[in-house]
Formats: C-alpha cells, sequence, structure tokens
C-alpha cells in the first residue's frame, strides 16, 4: 500500500496547494514542499528498512523488495501492479530529493499563479514515481504519457521566451510532439507483444513478468525492440531524436529544468534497463553496436555543440546529451559493471544539472536577464572531461566526470552501502 | 405487431411522438422553457425504451435489423439529442426570433438517425437519411439573419442534395444488378457475382454515405458548415448524425461477406489514411474552434475507418467504444463553445481570441474545455485515451501497419492543434475583448450537463 501512497501524495498535495492559493503564497509553497519532504522521507524509510539482495537463484524468491497489486481492466489482463527494487527505489529517492530543490528554487523565482505552477510541478512528480514503480506494461506506458501534460504546462505558461523568435510555447509544443508521437510508437510495441503473447498462449496479459516469457520470432522482435528504442531515445535524448531538449530547457523555468534534466531523463534510461533489455535481449544485443554507435556520436556531437552556445541552460542541455550518450553506451555494453556504472553515472548526472540549473537560474534572477547571454561559459568544464574514453570501467568515469562538476561535487561520493540488486 | 418489435420500436415511436406534441404544444401557446422540458422528457423516455429494448434484441422486421450495435448507435444518438436539447436551452434563450421550433426538427433528425442507423432495406436507408439531413438544413439556417449560418445551411443542402443523389443512383445500379432492395438478399446475391454494376453501385453509395461522415475527399463542406451553422445544430451534426451514418456502415461491413474484399478494404485504407492526414493538416492553421473541431472530426473519423477495414475480431467492440469516446469528448468541447457564445447575439463565440486567458475568468469551464481537448488528442487519463487504445490494438492486431503508422502520426500533428488550443486557455493578456459566459452558468442545466461530461 505504501507503494500507492508515494503515487498519491504529491498527487493530492498539487491539488491542495492548487486550492490553498487563495490563502496566499506562503502556505502554497509550505505545502509543496512539506509534500516533497514527506515523499523523501518515505523512500530513506524504505530504503532503511527493506532488503535489497539480490535473489536467490532457487526460483522462488521474487525480484522485488515490495509490491502491490490490484485487478483493473480484467478485459486485457491489465492490473494496477506496482512493485519497488533497488533500482527503482534509488530513482525515487532522487525524484524526491529534487522535488524538494524545485520546490525550493522556485520560492522567489515563481510569482505568478503559484497554485497551478505547484500543482502541475507536483503531479510531473507524481507521474515520474509512477514510471519507476509500475510494472504492468499499459500502467507503465500511462504513467510515461500523464506526466507529459504537467510539464507541457510548466514550460508554457512559466518558461522565459528566449531569443531569436523562439517562444516557450512552441518550445513546449516541440518537446509535447516529440515525446507523444514517440510513446504511441512504444504503445504500438507493447500491443504488438502482447497480442504475440496472446497468440501463444490464448491469454491476454500486459504484465511485465509474464511477458518476459513470450517466445518472439526474430524478425518481430527487432521490430518490437525498435519501438521501445525509439521512445526512449527521444526522452533520453539519443542524437538524431534530440531536437526538442535544447530549447524545451532553454525557455523552461528552472525548477522544470531541474525536474527535466534530473529526472525526466532518467525514466528514460529506466526503461531501457527496466524493459527495453529484458524483454528483448538478442534483438537488444544484435543493436547493441548501432546503439553505442549513437552514444559515440552523442557524446562528441553535445560536447561539440555545448562549445559555441551562448545561453548557459542551452549549454547545459548540450552537455546533458553527452552524458545521457555514455549513459546509452553502458546499458548496451552488456556487463555488470557498466550497468552499475549507469545508475552511478545517472545520479550524478541529476545532481549536478539540477545545481547547474539551479545556479544559473539564480544568476539569472540576480543579473539583468539580458547579460545572460554575455555569462561566462568556460567556467564549468564539464563537458570534455569525460571524453577520455573509459568505456568498459564505468564507475571510474563516473568519479572522473565528477570533479568537474565544481557545483555540487559533493553528490556523487555520497557513500553507497548497498549496490541496488535489480538484475 | 409482435410484442418484441413493439418494444424495439418503442424509441423511434416516443421520439417522433415527442416531435409531434413540441409541434402542437407550440401551435397552442409558445413556451421555450415547456418546449425544452417536454423535448427533455420524450428523450428521456426513449432512452429508458431504449434500455428496455436490449432484452429483446435481435429483432428483424422487412424494414429494420435492431440489433446490439444497432440499439447502441441509438443510446448514442438519443443521450446526444438530448445533450443538444439541454445546450440549445442556454443557446436560444437569447436568441432573437422564434425559438421552439428549433426542437422539433431536432427531434425530427434523432428519429432520422434511429431509423438510419438500424436499417436493413434501402428504403429504410434512404428515408432514415433524408429525415436526419433535411431537418439539418434547417437547424444549420436556424439564424438565418447571421450571413454564415445562412451559407452554412445553403451549402450543406445542396452538397447533401448531390451525395444523396449518388446514393440513389448507387441503389438503383444495386437494385439493376440484383433485383432486391432488402440489404442481405440484395448482398447474398451479389456475393455469387457481384458484376461491374454492382461494384459500381457499392461505389456510389460509398460517396453518399462518405459525404456524411466527411471523410476526405467529401470533406470540403465541413470547416464552413461547423463556423456558421448555430452551436446546437453543429453539435448534433457532429455527434449523433455521424454516429448514425458511421453505426450503419458498421453494421453493414460486419453482416455482409461481399463487403469484405480486399478491393473494398483497400479503397478504405486509402480514404483513412486520406482523411487523418489532411483532417489533421488542415486544422493546423486554423484560428477557429469550431473549424478546428470540424477538421478534428474529419480526422477522427480517419481513425475509425480502420475500423471499417478490419471488420473483424474486436473491430464491433472497437467502433463503439471509439465512438462513446468521441461523441463524450465532442459533446463537451461543443458544450463550452455554446455556454461561452450563449450570452450575446450574433455570430457564435468561436474565434480563440475569445478563449484567451479564460483559466483566468472561468476556471471550472476552461478545465471541462481542457479535458475534452486532450480527449480529443487521447492523452492518458482522459477517455479518448481509451478508445486511441482500442484503436491502435486493432491495428496491431490485424497487422495493418499503414493504418497504425497513419494514427501515430495523424496523433502527432494533431497534438500540435489541440494543445494550441489549450495553452491559448491558460495565455493572460489584460485589456482583450471579453466575452463570456453569463455568471450564472454554473446553476442552469447546460452547465451542469458539460461538469458532468468532463467527469466522465
Amino acid at each position: 500500500m505504501i507503494l500507492v501512497w508515494l503515487i498519491v501524495i504529491p498527487f493530492l498535495g498539487g491539488l491542495l496547494c492548487w486550492q490553498m492559493e487563495r490563502l496566499g503564497d506562503r502556505p502554497t509553497r509550505s505545502i509543496a514542499l512539506v509534500t516533497m519532504l514527506i515523499e523523501l522521507l518515505i523512500s530513506l524509510w524504505l530504503w532503511a528498512r527493506l532488503d535489497f539482495q539480490l535473489p536467490a537463484l532457487d526460483g522462488t524468491a521474487t525480484q522485488w523488495a515490495l509490491e502491490y497489486q490490484v485487478a483493473w481492466i480484467q478485459r486485457f489482463g491489465i492490473s494496477f501492479h506496482l512493485a519497488l527494487d533497488g533500482l527503482s527505489l534509488v530513482l525515487i529517492a532522487l525524484t524526491a530529493f529534487l522535488g524538494v530543490l524545485a520546490v525550493l528554487c522556485s520560492w522567489n523565482e515563481i510569482v505568478r499563479r503559484i497554485g497551478f505552477f505547484h500543482l502541475n510541478l507536483l503531479w510531473i512528480l507524481a507521474g515520474v514515481t509512477g514510471v519507476f514503480l509500475a510494472i504492468d506494461l499499459f500502467l507503465f506506458f500511462f504513467f510515461w504519457e500523464l506526466m507529459l501534460v504537467p510539464m507541457y504546462f510548466l514550460i508554457a505558461l512559466w518558461g522565459h521566451s528566449g531569443s531569436k523568435g523562439q517562444t516557450r510555447i512552441g518550445a513546449a509544443t516541440k518537446f509535447f510532439i516529440y515525446t507523444q508521437a514517440s510513446g504511441l510508437l512504444m504503445l504500438v510495441s507493447i500491443l504488438g507483444l502482447v497480442f504475440a503473447h496472446h497468440a501463444s498462449t490464448g491469454e491476454y496479459s500486459f504484465s511485465y513478468q509474464v511477458l518476459l516469457e513470450t517466445t518472439l520470432s526474430p524478425t518481430l522482435s527487432r521490430w518490437l525492440m525498435l519501438g521501445f528504442f525509439i521512445a526512449f531515445a527521444v526522452k533520453l535524448p539519443v542524437v538524431p531524436l534530440h531536437g526538442w531538449l535544447p530549447d524545451a530547457h532553454a525557455q523552461a523555468p528552472t525548477a522544470g529544468s531541474v525536474d527535466l534534466a534530473g529526472i525526466l531523463l532518467k525514466t528514460a534510461a529506466y526503461g531501457m534497463m527496466r524493459f527495453a533489455l529484458p524483454l528483448f535481449p538478442e534483438a537488444s544485443q544484435a543493436f547493441a553496436p548501432i546503439a553505442m554507435g549513437l552514444g559515440l556520436l552523442g557524446i562528441y556531437y553535445g560536447a561539440v555543440l555545448a562549445c559555441g552556445q551562448q545561453n548557459v541552460k542551452r549549454f547545459i542541455a548540450y552537455t546533458s546529451i553527452a552524458h545521457m550518450g555514455f549513459v546509452l553506451i553502458g546499458i548496451y555494453s552488456g556487463s555488470a559493471l557498466a550497468l552499475q556504472g549507469v545508475v552511478v553515472l545517472m545520479l550524478a548526472h541529476a545532481f549536478s544539472a539540477a545545481g547547474l540549473f539551479i545556479l544559473s537560474g539564480q544568476l539569472y534572477e540576480r543579473c539583468i536577464p539580458g547579460s545572460l547571454e554575455k555569462w561566462a561559459v568556460c567556467g564549468i568544464g564539464w563537458a570534455a572531461c569525460p571524453g577520455s574514453g573509459c568505456f568498459l570501467s564505468p564507475p571510474r568515469w563516473a568519479y572522473r566526470s565528477q570533479p568537474t562538476l565544481s557545483v555540487s561535487s559533493w553528490c556523487c561520493s555520497a557513500p553507497f552501502p548497498r549496490h541496488p540488486g535489480w538484475w | 405487431m409482435p410484442i418484441a418489435a413493439a418494444l424495439a420500436y418503442l424509441p423511434m415511436i416516443l421520439v417522433a411522438a415527442t416531435a409531434v406534441a413540441v409541434m402542437l404544444g407550440i401551435a397552442w401557446r409558445r413556451e421555450h422553457a415547456v418546449t425544452v422540458a417536454v423535448t427533455v422528457l420524450g428523450l428521456g423516455l426513449a432512452l429508458i425504451a431504449q434500455a428496455f429494448a436490449w432484452r429483446v434484441i435481435p429483432v428483424h422486421t422487412p424494414l429494420l435489423d435492431l440489433d446490439g450495435l444497432a440499439l447502441l448507435a441509438g443510446i448514442l444518438i438519443l443521450a446526444s439529442t438530448l445533450a443538444c436539447a439541454i445546450l440549445s436551452h442556454a443557446y436560444l434563450e437569447s436568441f432573437h426570433g422564434a425559438r421552439e421550433e428549433f426542437y422539433i426538427l431536432l427531434l425530427c433528425a434523432a428519429t432520422g438517425g434511429l431509423v438510419l442507423a438500424a436499417s436493413s432495406h434501402l428504403a429504410s436507408l434512404f428515408i432514415g437519411l433524408e429525415l436526419l439531413s433535411m431537418p439539418l438544413y434547417g437547424m444549420l439556417a436556424y439564424a438565418f439573419h447571421e450571413q454564415r449560418s445562412l451559407e452554412a445551411g445553403i451549402k450543406y443542402l445542396i452538397l447533401s442534395a448531390v451525395a444523396s443523389a449518388f446514393l440513389l443512383f448507387g441503389m438503383a445500379l444495386l437494385y439493376a444488378q440484383t433485383g432486391d432492395l432488402r440489404l442481405d438478399v440484395l448482398m447474398g446475391s451479389l456475393s455469387q457475382d457481384t458484376g461491374a454494376w454492382g461494384l459500381a453501385g457499392i461505389g456510389l453509395m460509398l460517396v453518399g454515405l462518405g459525404f456524411k461522415l466527411s471523410v476526405v475527399p467529401f470533406h470540403l463542406w465541413t470547416p464552413d458548415v461547423y463556423e456558421g451553422g448555430p452551436g446546437p445544430a453543429t453539435t448534433f451534426l457532429a455527434t449523433a448524425s455521424k454516429v448514425a451514418v458511421f453505426m450503419l456502415l458498421l453494421r453493414l461491413m460486419l453482416s455482409m461477406p461481399v463487403l469484405q474484399g480486399e478491393w473494398l478494404r483497400g479503397v478504405l485504407t486509402g480514404l483513412a489514411l486520406a482523411s487523418m492526414l489532411v483532417g489533421n493538416l488542415l486544422a493546423l492553421t486554423q484560428s477557429n474552434l469550431k473549424r478546428i473541431l470540424g477538421y478534428s472530426s474529419v480526422a477522427h473519423f480517419g481513425y475509425l475507418l480502420i475500423v471499417l477495414v478490419v471488420a473483424d475480431g474486436l473491430a464491433a467492440e472497437t467502433g463503439g467504444v471509439y465512438l462513446i469516446t468521441y461523441v463524450l469528448s465532442t459533446l463537451a468541447a461543443f458544450g463550452v463553445v455554446i455556454l461561452i457564445s450563449s450570452t450575446a447575439g450574433g455570430e457564435d463565440a468561436a474565434g480563440l481570441h475569445y478563449y484567451r486567458g479564460l483559466f483566468w475568468r472561468r476556471p471550472y469551464l476552461t478545465a471541462v474545455l481542457t479535458v475534452a481537448m486532450l480527449s480529443l488528442a487521447g492523452i492518458p487519463a482522459t477517455v479518448g485515451f481509451i478508445g486511441k487504445f482500442y484503436l491502435i490494438a486493432l491495428g496491431v492486431e490485424a497487422q495493418r501497419w499503414w493504418l497504425v503508422g497513419g494514427i501515430i502520426v495523424g496523433s502527432a500533428i494533431g497534438l500540435y492543434y489541440y494543445l494550441r488550443v489549450t495553452i491559448t486557455l491558460f495565455l493572460a493578456q489584460p485589456g482583450m475583448r471579453r466575452r463570456d459566459a453569463s455568471d450564472d452558468w454554473g446553476t442552469r442545466a447546460g452547465g451542469l450537463f458539460v461538469l458532468a461530461l468532463a467527469g466522465w
């Protein structure tokens, strides 16, 4: 039941904020802050309490530390199925923590329509938490799409209209169309998988566990895997599909950028690790060289384009693309160590990107807006550093990228008591 | 007449009787509120009668074939007519001129829709279609001192007459080929030998019905008529009228094996893809909400044609579910437009600039319109998503990849204008020209109704 609360709390908190706006600014912000703090405390409490050891390989133990399931739409075998393991917990704790930061950093920045702003902010976090918890494919898709709408509003209503005719609404629309269209591709893949399963067993099911057992022909498997991959690749983003990211980052308010870079990009990596790889292992392995090539391309592309940026937020956005290139390579490298490194890098990137966005937001508040263009960008050389090519020792490149993040280098050295046991 | 058939016919009889009652009532005394009350009562009773009719189906009579799909269509038609009646009350309150006749037209058209959706004979098909269309001319031109309303009525009249001519010609050819007017017998003899006349006949009938559904390339009237017609009339056109025609086609496709040949599927696939793409693309640059909804309905019926192409397995269920979700979202969207337009006379307030910043004046109406737009776009957590989910499931199951691709591309394009409408509602800009729903919109029946729709 506590898993449901993890999703419901931000959802209710958002509604409460919306209605409490009439009481004034401070109560609204406080409610949002308290909501996210409760969320953070719950996740930390779960971390301390639960056992995330790898399950024994005798086939009896479930792989989940905590599970919740009720039937939902029985016509298609869809259930409301949430489960938690180490990987989800780490990311949920991250979500809650960045949620707190996002509320705090918009404390002075957002002055108009505060209630509605916090409604959107908290609903994004609820949606993301749902993505990290859902293991019914329909439910996963549901949350995956659900977080787009509030994000759209966040960028479109509270964003900064940038220079050269780029409007915040344009950026928000671009973001929405990119992710929604690729999301539909994923829906087609999910349905293809479900019908393939239906054809071989005669029953409908969207359950992750059940679909893992599906036998697919190599051709079908390849196409379905591509559907998943493209959806996640747009969100990650992988280079040819990255067009929305710089605009969305540049126009979004600080809290939006923090959520976008810190959490939303991670949902894509999470999706690849949780769904794309285990559901289609052979097809993914065959696809790995291409994926890694794309990752490599992303690293150089992001780094090179970051050099030429005049806008700090665009600059951070391009470096994010480069970092996500590393994540992509790590995910498809097929070694357990690399996957651990991916998790560490994801956390490191979330903390440092959030830190950078908050800093740039603060500077933006303090300077006249125009001077943002002239802000010196060379101080933070975080894009170039990881290019040293230690692809197969990921914890090391996570470490290497870390000292360059002058802003929040504390984050990554936080001790990792247990490796999340999620494979 | 056997009792089962009488029970199945009861909804049509009730609606027709209500039309007569309303007409006599107007002859005796003009009273807007009473007329609305009688109309709503009659439609409500017909809905209840429809529930009883579920017990006796299927009923086959020479002219009508009342099966599950026909009854579902009946419920949808009656419910959307009821919605139109309630909304018309709000809309016509400020109307200068005779208000009461609108309800007679509405009830007649609803009867036509019920007959059309259940028809199993070319005669009942044609009578139903004309009974559905004729009152619509009057309804669309009801605000005849507005130039656009008159234009909409005349445009619909002329093009509809052309479509009817196509339909009649097609029927004549089918009759020439087979010598029968009953649809099941006729299709049965076609399946032995389709023949050139038979093919031509089916093609011509498809043109006639495709016009009513406004699928590309027969969609040219849609935006103008949507824009010009008074809100309630357009709402009826977009919901009840299209539901009736589509359900007829769906019933024919499912029950007649001869219609499931590859050539017809090919034609329908082409029409579906064209509707999805053209409808969505043309909506992109519109700045009038009713025109946008018009093009959006073109696209939606493009998606729905997939059901006709597959006509197998999940198809009937998908068609029903998608129509329900489409009708709900469309009613909610038009409901808001009607409420906003209802205070002042003149043209409907459908230009997007009227809706700018609506959220900060009318948060609940805006919430309804937002949900309706997101639902039409098929975003999860709205009813529209259920419909889209079914359609994609159907396409994937039947492995119609082109159509599935069409849905994805169409939805991606469609998002642009749905989002544009949505975001307009939230943008504040001082000094804009205000045009608003009356302050007590929420206490009126129409307002409550619109809220209830969004609750779905």
